[in-house]
């Protein structure tokens, strides 16, 4: 029970810190409109040509947009050593670290929709015949890629040109979910049975048991000085 | 010391031969330290000294290069949950969300550390530093010293048993710094423990009843504050509780 309070206390905070000020929100969503839109503007593709893009584009759209999403969490935190704060607490670190996840899975997700949203739009794509499957696969590899992206950009957070250090050191680490994630999402949007690409599906969900395990694990040592 | 060690005994924060490097940079070395109930020790020397880093280290903020820092008579990594709850930090960085309200601060704060009767230490919080009217201000937007309060506020919420001070009276006006004193020389008679640290030696002597001196990393002297202490660099001559302090010659 303390345990959750204590995770729903460091949500609740993060998701108050963003509505008091929408930075996190708005530069994501824009980041990711961009993306989009300078993609459909340079390609000009045809449905065919969508069905091969797309996959691939959202998710460098969903990636970019996390590192924008991770490093402002962590720059609320940097803001007066308010990790430190936390710190000084007598509460598990992995607790801290899950309620931090979930608020960057918030984010995050409200900005995929957004994006995803874009896309159809500019790309007169319906999404609708594929949505259950391609939801759930967007869901499983960003659990995966925000427990990944919320360890590093932590310890990104105590780094100098930590902007630059948060991508050169999560990507490599989060290769396996982008690849888990578009090779799932072209069978899901191509209409492909789901046993096709269902292996895919239960590498994404391995792998984000796996990251958020680990995280939750070790997140004690990330916050040490 | 060994386990059956009598509790009253065991209390305290201690440093076994603890040093702390940066890189290169010893920041602290081989420093003794026993912090036991009910004392009141004034950390004092020169900017860059040691004095934040030792602050650190008893918070644990930062981990020893090199000794132990024990807790109750363990490893203070062994039980550091119970360590954290008995420890109050405020330092240079006052650990408060801008964004948040002073009340949202303390609340969330009081979450972390499990207060029973959060309302209520809330708002003894906010009465001791006077921040009634500044319930509902973010914390952005109020001044140095009103957010050194909230600070202040913030460490005591939990009624830690060692309440660590760097620099505590840093924009604080007179009022604050009034009361802040009148708890100091309170806390240390109900058993509670004050370490803190200031370049202000007049107020910190008056307040202190043990000095400890660090100079270029290394405690220098650890003694009642009374008396007459050389350090390299300082001199500081004392007739009761009246001191100067000029360099050495």
């Amino acid at each position: 029970m303390r345990s959750l309070k204590i995770i729903s206390a460091v949500l609740v905070k993060d998701l108050r810190l963003e509505w008091r000020n929408r930075e996190t929100l708005a530069s994501v969503c824009v980041f990711g409109i961009l993306v989009v839109f300078l993609f459909n503007f340079a390609f000009e593709p045809g449905r065919e040509e969508s069905l091969r893009q797309l996959p691939g584009l959202l998710w460098v759209a969903f990636a970019f947009a996390g590192v924008l999403c991770f490093n402002r969490s962590f720059a609320l935190e940097r803001e007066n050593a308010c990790l430190e704060g936390m710190v000084l607490a007598p509460v598990d670190p992995g607790l801290v670290y899950l309620g931090k996840m979930l608020a960057n899975l918030i984010f995050l997700s409200i900005a995929q929709c957004v994006i995803v949203f874009a896309t159809s739009l500019w790309y007169n794509f319906s999404f609708v015949p594929s949505l259950k499957w391609f939801a759930l696969i967007t869901f499983l590899c960003t659990v995966g890629y925000v427990a990944v992206g919320t360890t590093f950009g932590a310890i990104a957070a105590n780094l100098h040109m930590r902007e630059v250090m948060l991508p050169v050191l999560q990507f490599p680490v989060a290769l396996p979910i982008f690849i888990a994630g578009i090779e799932a999402s072209t069978g899901a949007l191509k209409g492909d049975p789901p046993s096709s690409y269902m292996s895919w599906i239960k590498l994404a969900a391995g792998i984000a048991v796996i990251f958020v395990v680990l995280s939750y694990l070790l997140f004690e040592y990330v916050l040490e000085e | 010391m060994p386990p059956d060690t009598p509790p009253h005994v065991r209390a305290g924060l201690e440093l076994r031969n603890v040093s702390k490097y940066y890189g290169d940079l010893a920041a602290l070395m081989g420093a003794q330290l026993r912090v036991g109930p009910g004392e009141s020790i004034l950390l004092y020397g020169p900017n860059g000294a040691g004095k934040t880093t030792l602050l650190r280290l008893l918070a644990t903020l930062a981990r020893p290069s090199e000794g132990e820092i024990v807790f109750e008579g363990r490893d203070i990594r062994q039980h550091a949950a119970a360590a954290k709850a008995a420890i109050g930090f405020v330092s240079h960085s006052t650990f408060l969300y801008g964004d948040l309200t002073v009340r949202e601060n303390l609340e969330f704060f009081g979450t972390l550390f499990a207060l029973p009767e959060p309302e209520k230490k809330i708002a003894a919080a906010l009465e001791l530093f006077t921040l009634g009217s500044r319930v509902h201000t973010p914390v952005r937007k109020l001044s140095r010293g009103l957010q050194q309060r909230v600070s202040l506020a913030r460490a005591l919420l939990h009624e830690p048993t060692f309440l660590l001070l760097d620099e505590p009276f840093t924009g604080l006006d007179a009022a604050t710094v009034a009361a802040l004193e009148t708890l100091m020389r309170r806390l240390p008679d109900t058993g509670r423990t004050v370490v803190f640290s200031t370049h202000d030696f007049e107020r910190g002597a008056a307040l202190a009843r043990r000095l400890v001196t660090l100079e270029a990393g290394r405690i220098r002297y650890d003694g009642p504050v009374e008396g007459r202490i050389q350090e390299s660099g300082f001199r500081i001559q004392e007739s009761g509780r009246q001191t100067t302090q000029t360099p050495q010659s």
